[in-house]
Order: C-alpha cells, then sequence, then structure tokens
C-alpha cells in the first residue's frame, strides 16, 4: 500500500515498472541492474554492503595485507623466526629490530608475520568445518520432517558438551595437531549454526516457490541447492566472518595455555604468553602481538557486521527524532494557518468532529510528491470512502491525517483541518494529543495493533488507562464495555487471551476496541476488512455503522472494494495517482460513475455482474498505475484512458460534476455522460475501440 | 485398486465421460497422534471430480481446508484417506518419481505473486526449471520462456530479469507462464487472484479464461470470493470446516443458494450498487447467522449448526449427507 519512498531501480523497457509495494527484494534494492546470474547479484549485493561501511574496508584492507605480508614472508623479513640476537634480548623497537625482541632475542615483526599465515588458515578450518557442517545438517533437517527430530536431538548434545574440556581430550588424544583440533573445534560450534541455520531454512523451505517447485518434480536435492542455500548465503558469509574472528581468539587461548604449535614455531597465543612472564620487566612485549591479534579480530567483526546488516534495518513507521524536531521547528516559525481557516469557529463544542481537508500534498522530503492537492471532507456521523488502486496514495493521505506518515515522507502542503486545528501543521507533542483520543487508526492487519506479548486485557486496559487516566479496576470495567460493544460475547474471557489465541475477526473487533478507548471523535480504517473472511467483513461492517450511528463518530475509510464502499460509505472519494479524481455521495458516483477511472474500476469488478449476466471477459485497464516521477503533467490516466484525446494533456481541474455536489477531473466527463460510453471490455489500445466496438460481441453492456 | 469402481456419492455430476480429477471421500489430518486424531480434520471426507476442460471453483472461509485440498492433490500435503485419481489412475500416495512425470500435466499458480518466485533465480530460469527437468535443451527451454510469456503479455526479454523488478500482476502473469510452459491439463489456482488490485486481476482472470478457451485445461480455482469464482467456473464447490456444504453448477449455487452456510457466504459479498448493496444487507441481517466466532460444532454434527439460523438437535448429533437438491447437492437436513 505505501509507494516505495526510494524508487527501486526500473529497467529501462516500459513493461517492467517495478511495483509501490516497498518491499522490493533484496536483488533489486541493492544491485539496481540484473546481474548475470543470481550468484553473481547476491556477490553484487555483498560486495555493494561491504564496501558502504568504513570499517569493514579497514577490515578487508588489513586482512589482505595479513595474509600478503605472512605469505610472502620468507622473502621480505629481515630475520628467520628462530635467529637469536642475543645483544638486544628484550629490548624496544629499535632500528635493527622494529617491534623489538623477546626472551630469547627473536625478531618480534617477523615472528607474528611469520605465525599469521598459520593462525588464519586454521581459522579459516573451523569455518569451514563449522559453517559447512552447519549449514549442510540444516538443509536436510529443513527439507525432511522426519530427519529434523534427530539431528536436532544430537546438535543439543552436542551444545551441551563442555568445548573446552572436549578440545584438551582431543590434545590429549592426538597431541597439537592444530589443524585437527581447530576440525574438531569446527564441529562443535556447527551446533550452533545449525539452529541459526535452521530457523532460515524451514521459513524457506515453506515459500511458495519451493512448493511450486515441487509441483514441477525438482527432488529434494536440487530444492536445497537451488531454491534454499541461495537464500542462505547472507547468513553464511555473516557467520563464517564471525566465527573466523572466534576461531583465531581459541586457538591463540590454546596456544597460550601451552597447546600450541611446537615450541620454536611462532603462534600468536605462544608469543601473548611469553609476553605475560615478562609483563613486569618488559611490558612492550605484549603489545605488538596483542594489537596485531586484536586487530585482526576486530577485522573479521567489522566484516561481519557490515555484510549482516539488513537493507531495509532502518525503515520505520513512525517519523524519527529529526523528522519531528524539524516538523516541530517549522510549525513554530510558521504561525498557524488554522486561526485564518473559516472552520476554526471556536465556539464549536469539543465533541464536534469535523474533518476538512483542504488541497493536501504529501511527499517524499525533497523529492517525489506521492499526493497532490487532495480536498474533502468529512461531516460528524459520517463515513468518508477513499477508494482506488494500490499505489494511488490512499493510506498516505490517511496517515497524514494522524501524522503517522513514514519517516522521509511529510505533509508539503495543504490542510488538514481538524475542529479547525491545522494537523498538516502541527507539532508532534500536539498531535500525539489528537491522536487515539480525537482521532484514532484501525489498520489492515489487526495483529499489527496488538503486542503478541501482553493479553488482550492488558493492552486495553493501558490504553484506557493512559487515554482517559483511570483508575486500574474503572479501566477493567470499561474495556469490559468495550470489548461488548464491538460485539464481543464473551468480554470475559477475552481479556485473559493473547492476540494469538484469537482468531482475525476477533482480533480486528479487540483492534477496534483499542481504538475506541480513547473515545476518538473520527475513525481512520485503512483496509480494515481486506483481511477477513466476507462473512466476517460484513459483521465487521455491521458494527462500524452501528458504531457511527451510536457515537456520532465519523470514518475515513480507506479501501479498494467498491462493495465494501456500497455498504457503508455516505461520500466517496476516488483516488487515482495521488489526486482525487471524483468525489460525491455514494449512490452517484457508484450508479452514476463519470470519470473513466471510477467507470473501469467498476467494470472489472467481478461483483458488478451477477451469474447471468456475467461477460466473457472481464474489462481492464491497460497498464498500470504510474509510479510518482512518471506522473504526466496532464491527466494522469491518461496513458490507459479508453477516452483520451488531444484536451487530456493539459492539467485537468477538479470541476463540479452536475449531480449534488459531485467533482470530477475529467475533460471528457460532460461528453462520456451525454454518449453514453461504456468502458469496455477488451485490452486492445483505445484508438481501435471503435472497431472493436462494431466487430466484438463480448463488449460490455452498458449499465443502467 | 477398487477405488474407481467405488459408487459416487454425488451421483449427479456423472459425466458419460471419465473425469480429469477425481477426488473421493479425502481426509487430510494434521499432525500424528493419539492428540492430532482427536482434532477435526482440516479436510473431512470431501468428493468431487474435474472433467476435462472443466473448470471447477472451491470456496469457503479461511480455514474451510480449500487450499489443503488443493495441495493434497498437488502432493505437497499427505492424504490421511480417501483417494485422488488423475485420468483414471489413482495419484493418492504416488511416488516423488511418479509425482514428477505428472508434474507436467497437474500444475499450479499460487495466491502470493511475491514469494511464488524465487527472488534470486531470473526469470528464465524460474520458468525453464520445470522443463529442465524433463530433460528439454537449454536453448529450447529459453524460447519456449520467451514464447510463454510473449502469450502472458510480458516482453520476451524479461527472460533475464528478476521477480522484484516487476509488479504484482506481471508476476502473476508469470507464474501462470511458469504453470502452463509444459502444456498442463489440469492447473490448481490457489487463491491466484485475490492479492492483486481489481483491473490487474481483471486482466489476469482473463487470461486464464483465454488460455482455457485456447488450450482446453480444466482449473480447479480455489478462492474465498465466491463472485470471482463464478466468472471462471461452471461448478462451484462450497465448503466449510473441511466438509462440502453444497456443490453444483456455478450460476445456480450464486443465484438460489440452498445451503444456510451458502446463503450466508453469498449474502455478505458486497455488491457495488448501494441501493442493492443495502437490500442485501437487510436480506443478510435477516438470515440470522450467528457470529463467525461462535465455537467449533461437536463433533459428529452438521458443522454449520453453531451458526445456522435453522439448527436442530438433529443437526447437532448427525452429520447430513449430501443429497440432490434441484440442480445442486446440499448437505443440510432441511434443504
Amino acid at each position: 500500500m505505501i509507494p516505495s519512498i526510494a524508487p527501486a531501480p526500473v529497467p529501462a523497457t516500459a513493461n517492467a515498472e517495478d511495483t509501490g509495494t516497498g518491499e522490493a527484494t533484496p536483488a533489486s534494492t541493492a544491485t539496481g541492474r540484473p546481474g548475470p546470474g543470481p550468484k553473481a547479484a547476491v556477490g553484487r549485493i555483498q560486495a555493494h554492503r561491504l564496501f558502504a561501511a568504513p570499517g569493514a574496508v579497514a577490515g578487508v584492507l588489513w586482512l589482505a595485507a595479513l595474509v600478503l605480508a605472512s605469505l610472502t614472508a620468507p622473502w621480505w623479513l629481515p630475520y628467520k623466526t628462530e635467529d637469536q640476537d642475543f645483544a638486544a634480548i628484550l629490548s624496544g623497537p629499535t632500528a635493527a629490530h622494529w617491534l623489538g625482541t623477546d626472551e630469547l632475542g627473536r625478531d618480534l615483526l617477523s615472528r607474528i608475520f611469520a605465525a599469521a599465515a598459520g593462525t588464519l588458515g586454521t581459522s579459516l578450518i573451523t569455518v569451514i568445518v563449522g559453517v559447512g557442517l552447519g549449514t549442510v545438517l540444516a538443509m536436510v533437517a529443513a527439507a525432511g520432517k522426519r530427519t529434523e527430530g534427530p539431528i536436532s536431538r544430537v546438535t543439543e548434545v552436542m551444545m551441551s558438551l563442555p568445548g573446552t574440556v572436549i578440545i584438551l581430550a582431543v590434545i590429549g588424544a592426538v597431541g597439537t595437531n592444530i589443524p585437527v583440533v581447530m576440525a574438531i573445534l569446527g564441529v562443535l560450534i556447527s551446533a550452533g549454526i545449525y539452529r541459526v541455520m535452521l530457523g532460515q531454512a524451514t521459513a524457506l523451505q515453506s515459500q511458495l516457490y519451493v512448493d511450486a517447485a515441487k509441483v514441477d518434480g525438482v527432488s529434494t536435492l536440487g530444492i536445497s541447492l537451488r531454491h534454499v542455500l541461495p537464500g542462505l548465503n547472507n547468513t553464511i558469509v555473516v557467520q563464517s566472518a564471525l566465527i573466523f574472528a572466534v576461531g583465531m581468539l581459541i586457538q591463540a587461548g590454546l596456544a597460550f595455555i601451552g597447546f600450541g604449535p611446537p615450541i620454536p614455531q611462532p603462534s600468536w597465543g605462544g608469543m601473548i604468553q611469553g609476553a605475560s612472564q615478562h609483563v613486569y620487566d618488559a611490558p612492550w612485549l605484549m603489545v605488538p602481538t596483542g594489537v596485531v591479534l586484536a586487530l585482526t579480530v576486530l577485522a573479521a567483526n567489522a566484516i561481519g557486521n557490515a555484510l549482516g546488516k539488513a537493507p531495509n534495518a532502518a525503515a520505520s513507521h513512525l517519523p524519527s527524532a529529526a523528522d519531528r524536531r524539524r516538523r516541530a521547528a517549522a510549525s513554530a516559525a510558521a504561525p498557524s494557518t488554522a486561526a485564518a481557516a473559516p472552520s476554526a469557529a471556536p465556539d464549536e463544542p469539543a465533541t464536534a468532529g469535523r474533518l476538512s481537508v483542504r488541497g493536501l500534498s504529501v511527499g517524499v522530503d525533497g523529492g517525489t510528491p506521492l499526493v497532490t492537492e487532495v480536498s474533502f471532507d468529512v461531516e460528524q456521523g459520517t463515513v468518508l470512502g477513499l477508494v482506488g488502486e494500490s499505489g494511488c496514495g490512499k493510506t498516505m493521505t490517511a496517515l497524514s491525517l494522524l501524522g503517522l506518515l513514514p519517516s522521509g515522507v511529510s505533509a508539503s502542503g495543504g490542510q488538514i483541518l481538524w475542529n479547525g486545528r491545522n494537523l498538516a501543521a502541527a507539532a508532534e507533542n500536539e498531535l500525539a494529543g489528537v491522536r487515539g483520543r480525537e482521532i484514532a487508526l484501525i489498520s489492515q492487519e489487526p495483529m499489527r495493533a496488538l503486542d503478541p506479548m501482553f493479553t488482550v486485557g492488558y493492552q486495553l486496559v493501558s490504553a484506557i488507562r493512559r487515554l482517559r487516566s483511570m483508575g486500574k479496576a474503572e479501566a477493567r470495567t470499561e474495556a469490559l464495555g468495550l470489548l461488548e460493544k464491538v460485539g464481543i460475547v464473551d468480554a470475559a474471557r477475552i481479556l485473559t487471551t493473547y492476540p494469538h489465541q484469537i482468531s482475525g475477526g476477533m482480533a480486528q473487533r479487540v483492534a477496534i476496541a483499542l481504538a475506541l478507548a480513547g473515545r476518538p471523535r473520527l475513525l481512520v480504517a485503512d483496509e480494515p476488512t481486506t483481511a477477513l473472511d466476507v462473512t466476517v467483513q460484513a459483521e465487521i461492517l455491521s458494527l462500524l455503522r452501528a458504531l457511527v450511528k451510536d457515537t456520532g463518530m465519523s470514518v475515513v475509510m480507506v479501501t479498494h472494494d467498491l462493495g465494501v464502499v456500497a455498504d457503508i460509505c455516505d461520500t466517496v472519494a476516488v483516488m487515482y495517482a495521488g489526486q482525487v479524481v471524483e468525489s460525491g455521495r455514494t449512490a452517484n458516483i457508484l450508479d452514476n460513475p463519470r470519470h473513466p477511472y471510477t467507470l473501469a474500476l467498476l467494470a472489472a469488478d467481478p461483483h458488478a455482474n451477477t451469474a447471468e449476466d456475467m461477460p466473457e471477459r472481464l474489462a481492464t485497464i491497460n497498464g498500470q498505475v504510474p509510479q510518482p516521477k512518471d506522473w504526466p503533467g496532464g491527466c494522469r490516466f491518461v496513458a490507459r484512458c479508453q477516452f483520451a484525446g488531444s484536451a487530456c494533456a493539459a492539467p485537468v481541474p477538479l470541476v463540479p460534476s452536475g449531480s449534488d455536489d459531485g467533482l470530477v477531473r475529467c475533460v471528457k466527463a460532460d461528453e462520456l455522460a451525454v454518449e453514453g460510453l461504456a468502458w469496455v471490455a477488451t485490452e486492445v489500445p483505445a484508438h481501435r475501440v471503435p472497431d472493436i466496438l462494431e466487430m466484438d460481441s463480448t463488449v460490455e453492456k452498458d449499465r443502467p | 485398486m477398487s477405488i474407481e469402481t467405488a459408487v459416487r456419492q454425488d451421483g449427479t455430476a456423472q459425466a458419460p465421460e471419465q473425469p480429469l480429477l477425481d477426488v473421493v471421500d479425502l481426509v487430510v489430518r494434521y499432525g500424528r497422534g493419539r492428540k492430532a486424531a482427536a482434532m477435526p480434520a482440516a479436510v473431512d471426507g470431501v468428493s468431487f471430480s474435474i472433467r476435462p476442460g472443466e473448470t471447477v471453483g472451491l470456496v469457503g472461509e479461511s480455514g474451510s481446508g480449500k487450499s489443503t485440498i488443493g495441495k493434497a492433490i498437488l502432493g505437497l500435503e499427505k492424504c490421511s484417506g480417501g483417494s485422488v485419481s488423475y485420468n483414471g489412475t489413482d495419484i493418492t500416495h504416488a511416488s516423488p518419481a511418479r509425482r514428477r512425470e505428472l508434474g507436467g500435466e497437474l500444475r499450479a499458480v499460487f495466491q502470493d505473486p511475491n514469494s511464488s518466485l524465487n527472488p534470486r533465480q531470473s526469470i528464465g530460469a524460474s520458468l525453464a526449471e520445470p522443463l529442465r527437468i524433463r530433460g528439454v535443451a537449454a536453448r529450447e527451454a529459453r524460447q519456449r520462456a520467451e514464447d510463454m510469456l510473449a502469450r502472458v503479455g510480458l516482453p520476451g526479454e524479461a527472460v533475464d530479469r528478476f521477480p522484484g523488478q516487476f509488479s504484482g500482476g506481471q508476476r502473476q502473469r508469470i507464474a501462470v507462464a511458469r504453470a502452463l510452459i509444459c502444456e498442463p491439463k489440469l492447473v490448481v489456482c490457489d487463491e491466484a487472484v485475490s492479492a492483486l488490485d481489481l483491473s490487474t486481476q481483471a486482466q489476469v482472470l482473463n487470461l486464464l479464461a483465454d488460455l482455457r478457451d485456447e488450450r482446453g485445461l480444466s482449473y480447479l480455482f480455489i478462492a474465498h470470493d465466491i463472485s470471482v469464482v463464478q466468472f471462471l467456473a461452471q461448478r462451484v464447490v462450497v465448503l466449510y470446516r473441511g466438509q462440502v456444504m453444497e456443490s453444483g453448477p456455478a450460476a445456480h449455487v450464486t443465484e438460489s443458494p440452498q445451503h444456510p452456510f451458502t446463503q450466508a457466504l453469498v449474502a455478505a459479498s458486497p455488491v457495488p450498487r448501494p441501493a442493492e448493496q443495502a437490500e442485501r444487507r437487510q436480506k443478510r441481517e435477516a438470515l440470522g447467522v450467528r457470529t463467525a466466532a461462535a465455537a467449533a460444532a461437536a463433533p459428529g454434527g452438521c458443522p454449520f449448526s453453531q451458526r445456522c439460523p435453522l439448527a436442530t438437535d438433529l443437526c447437532r448429533t448427525e452429520r447430513p449427507a449430501l443429497r440432490s437438491v434441484g440442480a445442486s447437492d446440499v448437505a443440510c437436513h432441511y434443504a
């Protein structure tokens, strides 16, 4: 519903517009252009993320330098690792020994870099064994229901084993064979990796495309390799980087307690252990090895962090602190325009609820507009429908009424006059006072409004106490009353349940009760019944109708369902591409639509036809709603309209449609009404419509 | 197997030709053990058949088991009882190898266009996958993918793009292309259009209708929206809590529903004509169907008895069998 704020890159071809759903997949968000294959695409995402973080860049450079220096050590190191310089025992940095020498006069620089390759290489063994084994086990367990149990039990046993003891036992048995020890460490670590991977692999296995592949007859192995493994890539890379750091530390630790490589051979842990014996007489000795080890571990962690950062982690439904400050500053600077508004009658009772939106524009801060010049009025005790397809700005308009626009999006012009106050310019603390108490929201997903961690009763009671400053007992009685009001029969029992224990319809009732907790005068309902069964939808609509009648509350109903509009709305505003294209009384608009878009929506709706006169083909609208950046200068529907002509290239004003107080934004509205043209069931371009009308018998009948 | 000779319960749907798909007394239970056995089955004794070229709609509320039936037919869910026959052969417990052979003829279009395509696979790779496992050469598979994309109204160069670059409606077209690429006979459409906007929904519905007429396809069209079903289906099966409540010709079921649940379902579907909708609302309220939040019915009786305005003690104790009422089969003691 929410148009993507930073539009994903769109390929050049006209037919492949990206959706406005805001949930673009990683492949499109991060890479921009399609890679030659899935692997390349994934690789590029990660590379992209890696080089966006300075810490990670430094980490990569450090590790690369270390590996390079270590592998080329024989050619450039000034001393052999065993060379002793008895003239300079335990010396600090000198011209001859840049990093100083140890207790036997051996050059520290030479020993550190000579040891690096072994340390890094054996840590890699842990990574390969640990992450490899864990991932394979997870994929096997996720692929079959029967394998999951035994594998999970075995890994649980592995996790409960004391790792240090086992490693010491292995060392006792095979000696200080570091590669073997590190491989065993990898096996122990794989249990943890398995746990992390299992959840993800199971989630990937339940994707519909896996079902589709199963229907195709793809083998279990094929599904694991082609559909599950690529999805795990990211986690594998991140876990590898972190396990690499762990491996290095454990290896250094083992060397420190004397289980490192045989004595003359250098190892970082062994060198730190040697240094620890001279910590009082030669404290410098600790510094070079310690710093190198610490830097290497930090580098691995920095890389892991950069790769693990979710691309959309910052997305939030609430305005960011900076936005709020900016908005507060803006509203303080500009004198409230509300005072000048004609409807700002000071003697109006506080309980009245009149919403008047005037020329509202919403847009990405300093960028693309998402909603332009939207105006509508909601009289007290009436229901207004905002209707249109996704990407038309309905939800943005609705959220702006509560000041709940996503961060980075704000009202850029116009007024939202609520009982005379302009909410579009209100400060966040002023909006907080209005939200819940005067204007409340119910959303499409009732479960989103309810916290799964708390009982329905707790959430309802605390909302009532916060909004109405009541005592606990009083609030509880009120909560019971509210639940009964929304048609819940055994309210006392529902109070003690958790959200996951109740059905979707029940949850939506609870969400409505929650919205009613502050006795709002206006309810903004964003697709409140879309996720529900029709029978439950009918019940919720009846409930809303009864609430409007009993309490005089007004409702702004966002919906794409014209049937819902017909059922509950008194007035309706049809939105297309961020504009109101037609508004007026529901009966006028639905029975006698004036704008081609409304006409087309009705023709495309299978509910508009009874079984007997169901057409062979439904009417469709060519193409799709344009992205905000592609809006044309004239009529925004022009590219999809069957009646478009040259006059449509100029901006079209909203003019009275002739029926009651209806408005329509179409230069041809009168012409269409006179000729009684209908939107025809065809997908051919508009200029061919007359031919089709003559020869095609499947043309939809004129609506009465 | 004796399944083919078993007596059909919904005898009215008998056709001279052999049905393409025959589902008899299908039972699907989730979980295993005593606890699962005590729970009501997700699908409880459902029978229906689809003739070649026919579209059958499965409608019901969420939790009615309609998607589970689709999955059981596709072999994605294990059947606990009853049988599924395709073209006269029993495929209830078909081996993976047999399923792979069938995979070309029996295909699926799923609900969510966002997750029915692997976001990490190019469109071409997704479309070619079913062909490649059947031994079609890479070059030919790619050509057929391009042809199929053109048939569903997308440019051929879409093969090199990724699902994230397409809109919901376009992705659903791609899913349709993927289902039809190996010339299937039966396509299971599980809520194939319910996630789409009105205009795109109409485009995909038209496409499905055209392809059916062009290729003589059969569809099992699963949806919660009875109006969408009636556009495409010749026959409709109405489910409630895993059991068939009513089945019959689409126009008949929607115009003169016999079962109280079907009546409630049809009356609850709003029409975009305010005056008519107000009438329908009054009619719906007059029906007196109790809220959907009502407790589940006791096992053994009619599953709808807790909500039904006509329910008597008989309904609560004895499960009504499907019987012919007019052109439909209805499972109600009082229809």
